[in-house]
Formats: C-alpha cells, structure tokens, sequence
C-alpha cells in the first residue's frame, strides 16, 4: 500500500518534470539569436557594459599602476612591464631572450608589437571574449546535462527517491549567465585585467578551447589546445577531458581494443600534435632561433625566479638544499601532470567536470600562480552550484580564501615596506590560501562524486536495519 | 718525460698559488724565499751592474737568482741561448712622488713606480726566462694567459671628485680588474679560451695579491664594447678579448700592500717605496694602489715593442684633522720617514711638489731651483723638482723631510667632469638607479660614455631609462645593452650621451629586487649588496694645449693615458659604489618551511587519493566489544551468531 502510493507519486513528480522539460525544449529549440536577442541578451549586455566600465575606470585611476606591481596579480611570466621590456629590447637589436627578463612566447610579442598601443582594449575585450566563450560553453554544456538526464529518467536509470537532486531548467536558466558574471566580476579577473596580466590572454585561449570542445569541433578544439599548450605547457593536461568528451560525443566506447577507440584517439592527437608542432616552428621563423624554448618553458620547469606569488613553489625553492633542488622540482611539477589520467578514469563519462578539476589542479600546482588562473576556475563554480547540498567545508574554504586575499597586501607591506614582519608572514598566507583552493577543489570532487552516487542509489539511504545510514568513503 | 715534468711544474705552481691564496702573507714571503732558495742551487749568471754600488749588487744577485729555474730544468739545453736575448735585453725603472696640496686642507701623494723591458713576452717560439727588474711573477702570468694589457686597483675609500679634483690615475672603490687577452687567432677556439684564461688569471692574480679576486667569475665579468679601449700599443677593437671585473666590496689592507711593495725592484728597502708604511697608508681618508701593465713603443719610430709595468699607489691623508688643526705637514708626519736616498736601480728617482698656487697658500721648505711645467689634466701645473739622485737634494742632514705651512684658503678649479650616483625608491621590491653627470665647462658640450654593470640579482627595466638634461629629453647617440641572465651574467647597459655645456644630465633606470636562494646571500644579508661603480668616461676640451709628443721626456703621471690630440684630454670618473638591500627570507627556517609545504601538498595528494581510489559505501557500525566477543565464543560451540 505505501509503495505503491509512492510510486503513484512519484509517477506524478516524473510526468509534470517532463512537462517542464518540454516547455523548456520547445524554449530552447528557438534560433539562438532569437532567443539571445530577446531574452537573455539584456542582462548579458548589461554585464559586458558594467564589467567594461569597471575596468576602464580602473585603468584610468591612479590604482593601476598599483595593481600592476603586485606580486598576486602579476608573475615574471605574465607581467605586462615585462612584455613592454622585451619590446624595448628588440627595438634595441637585442633578442629578448637573451635576457631573463622576457618569458612570453614569440606569438605574444608579435601579437603586441602591433597592439602595444591598445593594450587596455585587448584586455578587456579579451575578458569579454572569455566571458562569452564560458557562457555559451555552459549554455550547451546545460542543454546536454539536460538531455542526458531526460534519458537517464526515461530509462529509469535514476533511483526513485532522487527526485530532488534532478536539475530543473529554472534553476539552470541563469547558470550560464552566472559563469559569466562569476568571471568578470569577479575581483581577481579586475585585477588581473587591470595589471594587463598575459594571464587574461592565457584565458581566454583556455575559454575558447572549452567552447570549441563543447560545441564538437575537434579540429578547432585541438588547434586551441595546442595553442594554451604553447602558452603555458600546463593546458596540455586538457587533452584527457577533451578526448574523453569527444568520444563520448560520437558514441565511441572508450575500449582498448577496440580500433574506432584508436583512430578517433589517433586523429585528435594528430591534430593536437600538428598543430602544437606548427605553431612551434611559426615562432622559430618568426624568431630565426630556438632561443625561446630554453627561456619560456625551461623557466616555467626549473623556477629559477624565486619572486614571491601565491604558490607553492617561491618560498620552498628559496630555502630548498641546493642538492636536493631537482629532486624537489621533479616532484613538485608532477602534481601538475599526476592527477590526470585517475581522474580521467574516475570521472571519463564526465569530461566537463574533469576539465574543470584540472584548470583548478593547473591553478594550484603550477610554478607561477597569479590570481587570473584562480579566476578561471572559479568562474566554474556556479555550474556545480546544484553540488551545494553535499558541500562539507564550504563556508570554511570561503572565509579562508576571502581573509588570505585581504591579507595578501597587508603581509607583504609588513614584509617589505614596513620591515615589521618577515618573509614567513607572507609565505603563511599563501600556505593558507593554497589550502583553501585545495580544499575547496576537493570539496567540488567529493560532492560531485557523492551526487553521482546519490542518483543511483537513492538519496535516503537506508541500513540493513532499516535506520538511517550515513555515507562513508571505503 | 718531458711532459712529466711540465705536469710537475704546473703543479708547483698550483701549491704555489694556492699556498698565497690561504696562508697570510708572512707565509707567502716565507714561501717565495723559499723558492729562492731553491733557485739558487741553480747555475745561473750573475749580474754585475755598471753602477757598481754595494746594495745595487746585493738587490741585482736577488733580482738575477729569481730566473725561472722551473723553465731552465724543463729545457736544459736551450738555456744558455733563452738567456743571452734577455739578458740583452734593456730595462729600465723609474720612480716619482708627487704632492699636491688640496684646496680642502689634505694633501694627495701619488707614488708611481714604471719598470720598461724591451722584450716581448708574446712572441711565438721566444721563452722569456730571464728577469732582471720585472717582476717574475707577473712576467709569467702574462706569457702563460696570453695577456696583452692588465689594470688592477685596489681602493679604500672614494676619491671626492668635487673637493679633491681629478686624481692621476682614477680608480673605483674596492678592487677592479680590467684584461685584454691577445687576439693571435680571432677564430670561436680562441675566444672560447679568454673565458678559461680569465677564470685562471684571476685566481692566480688572487694569490699573488693576496686578495679576494678569486670571487670574479661569470656572473661580475662584462666585455664592455666601448669604454675600456686598451691604453698601450694596438687598437683592438674586439671586445670579445676584454674582461672587465669589479668587486666593490672588497676592503684593501696591508696584506694587499706587502705583496704589491715585493713587485718593486728594490722591494720597500731603499728609493721613495721606503715610504710605504701600511700603519701610515691606511690611516688616510683615501688610498688606492695599482698595477698597471701594456705594451709601449722602444722608440720615437716605434719599431719595437717594450713591456711597461706601472704600480702607482694613491693616497689622499686628511692632516687637518690629524694634525689638530694645524694645517701643515712634511713627509715624516705623513709617512713617518724621511727620504734618504733614491733606489739604486732606479734611472730616475724624483719628486715633484705642485706648486701652482705658491706662494699665496702654502710655503715649502726646503725650496728647491729644479722647476718643472706639465700640462695635467687639461691645466698647465707648476710643480718643485727634488732629484733623489743627486746627492745635494739631501743637503747636510742626509736626508730629505719636505716641509709644507698653509696660509689660507684657496678656490679650487671645479673639475669640468664629475658624476654622482644613489638609488631611489623605497620598499624591497623596485628602485631606481639615478646617476647624475656635471658638465662644468661654461661653453662647451662634450658627449660621455656612461657604463653600468648591475648584477643580475637587480633586474633592469631598460624601457624605464630615460635620460635628461637642462629638463629635456636627451636621447642617447649610442646605446649598448646585453641584459642579465640569473646567476650567469650582470647587466651591462654602455650609452654615449651628448652633454650640454654648464648642465646636469640625469640618467635613471628602475630595476626589481630579486628573491634568491638562501645559500646564495653573503654573509649579514641585512648589510646589503654592492653595485661596482658607474665609469664615466670622456675626453673633456682642454683649456691649455695638451702635449701629444709622449715620447719626449716629462713626468710620469702626466703620461699615462696616450694624449691623442691637443684640444682634449681623457678622463674616467667613477661614481659611488651602490648599496641596495634585498629581500631576505627566513634563514634559519628551510627544514620548517620544506616540512610545511610539503605537508599541503600532501593534504591535496592525500584528499585527491581518498576520493579517487575509494566509493561510497553505507556505514556499518562494528558490534560492540562485548557482542564480538560473544560471538567469538559462539562460533566456536556452532550457536548461531548475534547480530
């Protein structure tokens, strides 16, 4: 008798569910330039028009030039004043690299070398660009949750009782527009943008490939990988979530044996590779030396500059025994690359997810942090904000991440303007925030994981005596 | 065989120069005399100098028992034929004292002692092993690194461009190094060897110094490519054989003076170098002393070559304060010695007291007939000349104490060149390096050559130089730049800037303090690091014609830079060493500071981990103890389990 009234129920829940799914489809089925046009492009615009405002008052006021100095903001890899050094330098005759001063790859100077005069609006377009790639990557990464949950539903692959944890078109409607805000307002991304930070650059390359993914151009999608790759080496962790969501796309297993497996594999590594490969060897003839190779990459593996950021690698490598020193790096930038292929088995028939563990293992692991590259990551958050319920520590990583950033400037006066405190204050706090980001980004995982759990085997679990259950990780 | 032998001998010279890198220099003199002990078992000639005298003989059988014994051993048969070209050979020495009282109160002595030996120790095929009045040690060093040109000071103190004038011979603070290799063969080979030559030569520079020139390596060595042109014979241009050092914060003291005063032919026992005593020397506002070596011409024709070594040694003595109060001095209040004869050895031995602003300021006793001119420095200078080799300079007392009273003050001549230098900014994470040139000339604009070598730990912005005059933009005609490469090469930043008559030009550069390693600070980090000296180098218009005849008889400090027209004259100035601090981490915290980052990246390993390789599971509570026990017992009678 219970049962079957819950069943009755819950067959009612499932029928107005599909309901609402329907409206929501024949909304969506629209022309997209309608349906920007008229119901989302307003609040789109009205960001794009607030963001850009910020960030041009900000480069007009006298904060900019403060900003630009920061150490949290810029690193020697992306500092703007450094792009302008090495454009000084080979108006002098003197290649860039020659120096340990410039780090951007041929590409950018020869990008700026034409633009150097409007560098403010490439970086704001830039946000913009980034801003909109994200938004119409989660826009279409939304239809496709959507889809698969709708046939998740018809085939009853979902326990009965999980109802609740169903995403509704309503509560996705603004998620999309969310990222977009969550990235360009968020205080990190103003920042960066304001100090011309190259990290911007770094992300909107890493924006676009994510949209080109999403959208299945696996041509496009290699070719801006190959690129981020090129920027930053770092990105070339992407090629796992982009493989995975490509086969899943074309419906190919991922199965050893199986030879449709290999040649998709093939071709998208063809095209990475080649592209990689081009671009590459565009920078030498642009060049006319492999000068850049030593100096770009060979700075971002070996972290000859200890300059203070908020990573992991500055104060270590300061105080690191000398012997010990390749070792240590060895170690430190594995973790960068170590975590790829397990969670690429863990979540492989999650790409998107895994794609945004990665761009967040990339931001805390790698030799020269800024808070752009964090920006990126978090610019994610609000398309798992359906994962809110099995957050454990979300309000503490919150309040940490939030008093490290306020404390970031204060410390480092401390150290280095007031002499009142000592290289360990500031060293502490990006100790702390790193935790934090490590936490937080663990948290996602957990709850993502415990989701994906929830749904297969219901959301109230039960013990064998019948009394509520606790979940726990074995 | 013979290859044993020369292994044998390099490593002699290896325990020989190790031996004055790390004993202190009583030791290293002990040692060198032991050699010569051993050198004299070898048979080699003695000299018999013309003059005849008694210490002359004594020092020459010193000077002629120091032939290379190891050279002879390892060619026997050919060292009656080395010998007799060298021998042959003509040498000669030279010393001078000169005095100048300076407008403000002090006085500058300036020692300059030129040995010049008609041989050449690069020729092919030709081994210099006979040395009579040049030193063996440095004859050696530059035959075996190829050397062409040496300059080497070593300074306490900073010369006051604005209240001294210009100095004979300028010098920076600390030590500083300047080489030019011999260009036999400019092919890559060649030049790849500079670098190994130049680690070596300043090493063994090191031990025959007794100074720290051993910390010269890569990453303070520059090869300007203007303004250290060679001063003696031949105009090399490729910088690629020039290395140029300094070490600003090396601190000069007698250990560095006993060996410098071993170079003199007749050591510090007889001629002017009896003067030389550290306890007075380094009691002094400022001193500076140097070696310098170059090829020079025999002759007016200049058909051959000839070797000239030249130790000067500087020093600026602060009376007024010394002397409480009174302003007057002689050579026993400064050196605590008198003059009492010229070196035996020496063709001239003399010294010469400026005496252009007589009789107005100062009054000298006693007064000498002998009155010379020369143009120094762009100024025609009247000076008293005192001839140690003539017996009547001594006069009746046998010996000579000069004795100087001041009368009042004077205006001194502005130097028509002077440059300043300081960082700006505040906070350790940028700064900016200001130096300021004068031009004093009322009406005329002459261009600079400004250097700078920053090493690498300050990273230079170049797109941040600016250079000004009279507040106006003034472009530099030239520059050179090769940036930095951590911890393998300074700075080098080379401009030729135009300066306006009677102006300041102002040249600014920002630079960013780097974070280094903590095994990589001097010790007291906190102290600061030393930026070497700014050179600025010019040829200033002369007031007064200068003499371009170099070859005619004059003084030797006014014949050190080669004059190469009339109208101008060569000036180097040095500005002010800098001191900047750099950002410091905790030193005594590496074990903490590895402990703790590693821990976080464990925490983010360790989280990462749990989730990847563990599932959700439905907990289970365990059976309380007593139940677990129980059905332990249970099992064994076969009675159902509890639950």
């Amino acid at each position: 008798m219970d049962g079957t009234l819950f069943r009755s129920v819950n067959k009612f829940f499932i029928i107005a569910f599909c309901l609402d799914i329907k409206s929501y489809k024949s909304f969506m089925h629209r022309p997209d330039s309608f349906f920007l046009a008229t119901k989302m492009a307003a609040p789109l615009t009205l960001l794009l028009i607030v963001a850009v405002t910020i960030r041009a008052v900000l480069f007009r006021s006298s904060l900019a030039e403060l900003i630009s100095a920061r150490v949290e903001v810029v690193s020697p890899l992306n500092a703007w004043k450094r792009v302008v050094e090495g454009l000084a330098l080979l108006d002098l005759g003197v290649s860039p690299y020659s120096g340990d001063v410039f780090h951007e790859t041929p590409l950018m100077i020869y990008l700026f070398h034409f633009t150097v005069d409007y560098a403010e609006i490439v970086f704001i377009v830039t946000d913009g660009i980034t801003a909109l790639a994200l938004y119409l990557s989660i826009q279409t990464y939304n239809k496709d949750v959507f889809r698969k949950q709708k046939y998740a539903l018809e085939s009853d692959r979902y326990s009965a009782d999980c109802l609740e944890l169903l995403r509704s078109p309503k509560e996705m409607f603004y998620i999309p527009l969310k990222v977009a805000m969550f990235y360009l307002l968020n205080p990190f991304t103003i920042l960066s943008c304001v100090a011309k930070s190259t990290c911007g650059l770094n992300n909107a390359i890493i924006a676009l490939f994510i949209f080109c993914t999403l959208k299945g151009s696996a041509l496009l999608s290699g070719i801006l990988l190959a690129l981020a790759t090129y920027q930053s080496i770092y990105p070339l962790t992407l090629f796992a979530p982009a493989l995975l969501f490509f086969l899943q796309r074309l419906y190919i297993p991922v199965n050893l044996r199986r030879s449709s497996f290999w040649f998709f594999t093939l071709q998208y590594a063809f095209m990475y590779v080649g592209s990689l490969v081009v671009i590459t060897g565009l920078s030498f003839f642009l060049l006319g030396s492999w000068d850049f190779i030593p100096s770009v990459y060979g700075f971002i593996f070996s972290v000859p500059d200890l300059t203070p950021n908020i990573g992991l690698f500055w104060y270590f490598f300061a105080e690191m025994f000398e012997h010990f020193r390749l070792f240590f790096s060895c170690v430190f930038q594995i973790n960068v690359f170590f975590y790829t292929i397990p969670l690429s088995i863990k979540l492989k028939e999650h790409p998107v997810f895994l794609i945004f563990m990665q761009i967040a293992i990339i931001s805390i692991f790698k030799s020269y942090p800024t808070v752009g590259d964090v920006a990126l990551y978090m610019a994610f958050l609000p398309a798992w904000s359906h994962l809110y319920r099995f957050l454990r520590n979300i309000f503490l990583v919150s309040c940490v991440l939030l008093a490290c950033s306020a404390l970031f400037p204060v410390l480092w006066h401390l150290w280095i303007y007031a002499g009142s405190a000592n290289s360990n204050f500031y060293y502490a706090i990006t100790l702390l925030f790193n935790f934090g980001q490590i936490l937080l980004v663990a948290d996602y995982f957990y709850a993502y994981l415990r989701r994906e759990h929830h749904l297969t085997h219901g959301l109230y679990l039960k013990k064998k005596d019948g009394t509520e259950a606790t979940l726990v990780l074995k | 065989m013979a290859a044993h032998r020369c292994g044998l001998s390099l490593v002699f010279i290896l325990i020989f120069s190790s031996l004055a890198c790390h004993s202190s220099c009583e030791s290293l003199e002990k040692a060198n005399e032991d050699t010569e002990e051993k050198q004299s078992v070898s048979d080699t000639p003695r000299e018999v100098n013309s003059d005849g005298s008694i210490a002359a003989e004594d020092l020459n059988e010193r000077r002629g028992r120091s032939t290379d014994a190891e050279l002879d051993r390892r060619d026997g048969t050919r060292t009656s034929e080395a010998l007799t070209p060298a021998a042959a050979a003509r040498d000669e020495f030279q010393e001078e004292l000169v005095i100048r009282p300076l407008h403000s109160g002090d006085i500058y002595a300036s020692f300059q002692f030129r040995t010049l030996w008609d041989t050449d120790f690069l020729q092919e095929g030709q081994k210099v092993s006979h040395y009579r009045l040049f030193p063996k040690s440095l004859g050696q060093v530059l035959s075996k690194f190829s050397v062409r040109e040496l300059h080497i000071s070593f300074t306490q103190g900073f010369w006051r461009t604005m209240q001294w004038g210009q100095p004979f011979i300028p010098s920076p603070p600390g030590a500083e190094l300047w080489v030019w290799f011999h260009d036999t063969s400019p092919d890559f080979c060649s030049i790849l060897s500079v670098d190994g030559n130049w680690k070596e030569l300043t090493n063994v520079l090191s031990g025959i110094f007794c100074a720290s020139l051993n910390f010269i390596d890569l990453t303070n060595t520059v090869q300007p490519s203007a303004s250290f042109k060679p001063l003696g014979l031949g105009n090399a241009t490729d910088h690629r054989f020039l290395r140029y050092a300094t070490l600003p914060r090396e601190i000069v003291c007698t250990e560095n003076l006993t060996p410098w005063k071993k170079l003199l032919p007749c050591g510090s026992k007889a001629g002017l170098a009896v003067l030389l005593k550290s306890e007075k020397l380094f009691h002094s506002s400022f001193h500076s002393q140097a070696v310098h070596i170059r090829p020079v011409c025999q002759d007016e024709q200049c058909t051959s070559k000839a070797w000239e070594l030249r130790q000067t040694l500087n020093v600026v003595f602060d009376l007024y304060t010394a002397g409480q109060g009174k302003k007057e001095w002689s050579l026993f209040k400064m050196f605590s010695r008198t003059l009492t004869e010229a070196c035996p050895l020496a063709t001239s031995s003399k010294v010469y007291v400026d005496i252009t602003d007589n009789p107005e300021l100062f009054e000298l006793s006693p007064a000498t007939p002998l009155l010379s001119q020369a143009v120094v420095l762009g100024d025609r200078r009247t000076y008293s000349v005192y001839d140690l080799s003539r017996a009547e300079t001594f006069g009746q007392l046998r010996s000579l104490n000069l004795l100087l009273r001041w009368k009042g003050d004077g205006e001194m001549l502005r130097p028509l060149l002077h440059a300043e230098r300081y960082v700006a900014g505040f906070g350790l994470q940028t700064g900016e390096i200001h130096t300021v040139i004068y031009n004093n000339h009322p009406y005329r604009a002459f261009p600079v050559l400004l250097m700078d070598s920053v090493p690498w730990y300050l990273q230079l912005y170049i797109h941040t130089l600016t250079v000004t005059s009279k507040s106006r933009d003034n472009k530099p005609s030239y520059i050179h730049y090769q940036p930095a490469k951590d911890r393998h090469r300074p700075h080098l930043l080379e401009m030729l800037i135009q300066l306006p008559p009677h102006s300041m030009t102002e040249v600014t550069v920002q630079f960013e303090r780097a974070l280094l390693k903590w095994t990589e600070y001097t010790p007291d980090p906190n102290h600061g690091f030393y930026v070497g000296s700014s050179v600025v180098s010019a040829l200033v218009p002369s007031m007064v014609a200068m003499n371009t005849n170099f070859t005619q008889d004059q003084p030797l400090f006014s014949s050190f830079v080669p004059v190469k027209e009339e109208s101008s004259y060569f000036v180097r100035v040095y500005t002010e060493p800098l001191l900047v601090n750099l950002p410091t981490p905790d030193f005594s915290m590496p074990y903490n500071v590895i402990c703790l980052t590693c821990t976080v990246v464990a925490v983010g390993y360790g989280s990462f981990y749990n989730l990847l390789t563990r599932t959700f599971q439905v907990d289970e509570p365990s059976l309380p103890l007593a139940k677990r026990l129980a059905n332990l017992i249970r099992r064994i009678r076969g009675v159902p389990l509890l639950t």
